[in-house]
């Protein structure tokens, strides 16, 4: 599974999704916000929260509790806000964490067991204390061509 | 002269200038390699412009003296003449001249008493290899200390910075002493990279949005120096808009221009004899939507001269002058800027496209006949259609006006087209001024606020009870406004954000909002019509570009964010086929009482041809398999919605059993004494308006004959339907 960048990340900004510690390379973070007046936008794919207005800026919010298809109830309103490619998406978490160093000594691939969804999402796991830290991929979390339906089984174990 | 003469000279004494500048680095780059090819192609170039521009503004002065200079720089291109210093300098002396000459068509607005022999004669001795006339015959004080300049030893030229060691090399750039003129032309403009113009564009729609919001704000506070600087901000921001939107606007004709020369060379290739008129080349427009429009421009002239003008022959032939007149017309009109491109060619010929549409299956043969003109000639939109009798290298390929109508939509203009047989075509089109700021109307529905551009927008309407209700066809409401009737369509339902209008339990339609896209009116019903408002255009993310129904999202006053409905999309997903066209133009004609007008469901039936059903008397309309159709005691049941529904046969015959699943049947549901009884026909074909005329009865038959738009039609008389059915029972 390639990672968003061709080098391992040093350092994850970590948000709680539903009861899993995931983090995302702080080098795509672009800031934390506070989401409020989500714009929903019909027809979009589930995951899709809507649209929300950052300086004037619109930006799509992607649930990811239910991206990663661990409930259908939202998640509440912390945004982490990346940026991947010059595009800038929000994703919804339950509760911020820290900004955590990571090295190759904490890097645990993920497990062979994992579903396909995981497997497209996921692209290494950090053994930190007291909870694993999964690292997603932002690449993955992005590419909603065809996984836009998100399964209710598969997500991260 | 005119102000857009005035215009011209201006534009080329900027040019000129620029292009003078750069030629004074471009000798200095080639006294040092000067076998640089691409260099002396470069200046060559130069000159040729200017000569060229010159001629065709007619200062005489200034084109002999670059077709000098054209003349000498040919013979080093070409390799017949070296490039030395001297020649160089004397082509420096070229060009000062023509600063001089320019120079004095800005201040005067004639070339002046500058005399260019001397230096013109200079050149044409170098040009013939023979050795420069030294002596000068008539001493102006300017030609003097330009040739002094040029004699490479004592300097004139002021330029301490760069002292010349003597002989060594000719000034660099020997600058002529009189030019103090205050403020030339080069300084009053500013080259502006478009990246700039494109932030500034976006900020100033920042700029609006935060207007907006305070805007709001003041009405809801109500604090008086809130409003007054909330008003002052409103006027500046709208007034460097405009400007800003200025600054990116150019004239249509950068891209016209062109066009004169396509269409000679084509029509000669095609052997016609064309005269292009061009009117309105100075209109406006957003260079995007310049871009945008070009090829499509290209497309429909080249389809103009190849496939509506005639040769000069049959010109003849029809009374018409052997050259034909293509005509360009571009002007401003309410907000948006029409292009007409018309010629007096031979027109559509609608035959020929009737034919054609058969032929590739387009129609069939039913919808042929009674197609109205309005309806085929729209059959030039549609993707592979030609009615070129052979592929030329021109056009003629099928793809074409579909490509023009859909790059149009694309910007949120219009194509329309008119034929007249043997009189010509002029295609009109509707263009938006710009793209990054749109008018649009505001409305609600299931609490979210959607933004609807004002180019599809014809009229709001409010549906009410009583005559301004909601009715239906089969499962599609429908509203009647005025003369027309306006397919309806839900907005909440059709994003997923309610269910389905049912028939059963009809929703009040209170606001209409009455779209045209695609050639087709509809009415798209909303729950709210709130404003009308500027909105700045932001295109969706990435992972919501394939959600067609919308075509971006903007900032509403109050910071939330509201999706854009995109119209022609959403007249695409909804296929409306302008079927009222044939209707509406037999109200036009106004031939027929209209008291007795009404409409009709007409049904194709069999052998018996096209049946009509008046549409009040139809309840709703349903189509079945064949194979879903059961026979129960001799009479004819189908389940429809958890209910047993009788079918009867107009000819009383029963259907033929078992057959082939996949084919449909189309059954014409209607109430008769409590009874719901749906009568069998082939298929549907069309729901006409039209005031019946005449006809006869046949004895023992349910159905008379009608004259419906021009056709015959069967109208069936249901409640004789229904006692030949019932005597079918008692039999």
């Amino acid at each position: 599974m390639s990672s968003t960048s061709t080098t391992m990340p040093s350092q994850l900004c970590t948000f709680r999704v539903s009861d899993a510690w995931c983090g995302v390379d702080v080098r795509a973070v672009q800031e934390v916000v506070l989401v409020r007046g989500i714009t929903r936008v019909p027809l979009a794919p589930d995951a899709v929260r809507g649209l929300i207005n950052l300086r004037g800026q619109i930006v799509t919010v992607i649930d990811l509790r239910r991206r990663l298809g661990f409930s259908h109830q939202q998640a509440a309103h912390h945004g982490v806000v990346i940026c991947h490619d010059g595009h800038v998406v929000g994703l919804l978490v339950d509760e911020i964490g820290d900004v955590v160093d990571v090295g190759s000594n904490l890097l645990a691939d993920p497990p062979a067991t994992i579903g396909p969804l995981g497997r497209t999402l996921i692209s290494c796991a950090y053994k930190l204390a007291p909870e694993l830290v999964v690292s997603l991929s932002v690449e993955g979390l992005l590419a909603f061509e065809d996984s836009n339906r998100t399964m209710a089984h598969g997500g991260i174990a | 002269m005119t102000a857009v003469d005035d215009e011209v000279v201006r534009e080329f004494l900027v040019e000129s200038r620029e292009n003078l500048d750069r030629l004074d680095q471009d000798f200095v780059k080639l006294e040092d390699n000067p076998s640089d090819r691409d260099g002396i192609a470069s200046v060559f170039r130069t000159i040729h412009t200017i000569k060229g521009t010159a001629g065709f503004l007619a200062f005489n002065k200034l084109e002999t003296l670059t077709h000098a200079g054209e003349h000498v720089l040919s013979k080093i291109r070409d390799g017949a003449l070296e490039l030395t210093p001297e020649r160089t300098s004397a082509l420096l002396a070229m060009v000062d001249k023509v600063r001089e000459i320019l120079a004095s068509i800005q201040a005067t607005g004639s070339e002046g008493d500058a005399d260019p022999r001397t230096c013109r004669e200079r050149l044409l001795a170098i040009a013939d290899n023979r050795p420069a006339t030294a002596p000068v015959p008539e001493a102006a004080v300017a030609t003097a200390e330009v040739v002094a300049s040029t004699a490479s030893a004592p300097q004139v030229a002021q330029n301490p910075s760069t002292p010349k060691p003597a002989a060594s090399s000719p000034p660099a750039t020997p600058t002529p002493p009189e030019r103090t003129q205050p403020a030339s032309s080069a300084e009053s403009t500013v080259r502006v990279h478009v990246s700039l113009l494109d932030r500034l564009m976006n900020l100033v729609g920042e700029l609006v949005l935060a207007r907006n919001q305070i805007a709001q704000a003041g009405s809801v506070i109500e604090d008086p120096i809130l409003v007054g600087a909330a008003q002052r901000l409103s006027a500046v921001t709208s007034e460097l808009q405009e400007g800003v939107m200025k600054t990116r606007m150019q004239p249509i004709g950068s891209i016209w221009d062109k066009l004169p020369r396509v269409v000679r060379d084509l029509s000669l290739t095609c052997g016609k004899q064309v005269r292009v008129e061009l009117e309105g080349r100075e209109t406006e427009l957003d260079r995007t939507i310049i871009e945008a429009i070009k090829d499509p421009l290209t497309h429909i002239v080249r389809n103009a001269v190849d496939h509506g003008i005639e040769k000069p022959d049959a010109r003849a032939a029809a009374g018409k002058p052997r050259t034909a007149s293509l005509r360009l017309r571009a002007y401003h009109e309410g907000g948006q800027v029409n292009i007409e491109i018309a010629d007096d060619g031979a027109g559509i010929d609608v035959d020929a496209v009737r034919q054609r549409a058969l032929e590739r299956g387009l129609i069939d043969a039913d919808r042929a006949r009674v197609a109205s003109e309005r309806e085929l000639i729209a059959m030039i939109f549609v993707p592979g259609f030609s009615t070129a009798k052979t592929v030329s290298n021109v056009s003629g390929r099928g793809v074409g006006m579909d490509v023009v109508k859909t790059n149009i939509e694309r910007i949120g203009g219009t194509v329309d087209l008119i034929s007249a047989r043997g009189r010509g075509t002029t295609v009109r089109l509707k263009i938006p001024l710009t793209l990054a700021i749109v008018p649009a109307l505001v409305v609600s529905c299931a609490d979210e606020r959607f933004a609807i551009p004002q180019a599809s927008l014809i009229e709001l309407v409010r549906g009410a009870d009583g005559p301004n209700r909601v009715e239906w066809v089969h499962d599609a409401p429908v509203f009647r406004l005025r003369d027309e009737v306006l397919p309806l369509v839900y907005l909440d339902a059709t994003l997923d954000l309610a269910p389905r209008p049912e028939r059963a339990a009809p929703r009040p339609a209170t606001n209409i909002v009455v779209l045209k896209a695609e050639n087709a009116l509809f009415g798209l019903v909303v729950d709210e019509v709130r404003d009308t408002q500027e909105i700045v255009v932001k295109p969706l993310g990435k992972e919501l570009k394939r959600l067609s129904v919308f075509a971006g999202a903007t900032i509403m006053g109050d910071g939330q964010v509201a999706l854009i409905v995109d119209v022609p999309a959403l007249a695409r997903r909804l296929a409306t086929v302008p079927a009222e066209d044939s209707a509406a133009d037999d109200a036009k004609e106004g031939v027929r009482d209209e008291r007795l007008r009404e409409r009709f469901v007409v049904a194709h039936a069999g052998s018996r041809g096209h049946v009509a059903v008046p549409l009040h008397l139809v309840w709703r309309l349903e189509e079945f398999d064949r194979s879903e159709i059961k026979t129960v005691a001799g009479r004819e049941v189908v389940v429809c919605r958890g209910e047993i529904l009788r079918l009867i046969d107009i000819d009383g015959a029963p259907a033929e059993q078992g057959g082939e699943s996949g084919s449909k049947v189309a059954v014409i549901v209607h109430q008769l004494d409590g009874d719901t009884v749906g009568v069998r026909v082939g298929r549907i074909v069309d729901i006409v308006e039209a005031a019946p005329r005449g006809g006869g009865k046949t004895d023992g038959d349910p159905t008379v004959l009608r004259v419906l738009d021009g056709e015959v039609a069967q109208l069936i008389d249901i409640a004789a339907l229904h006692t030949v059915e019932k005597a079918g029972d008692r039999a």
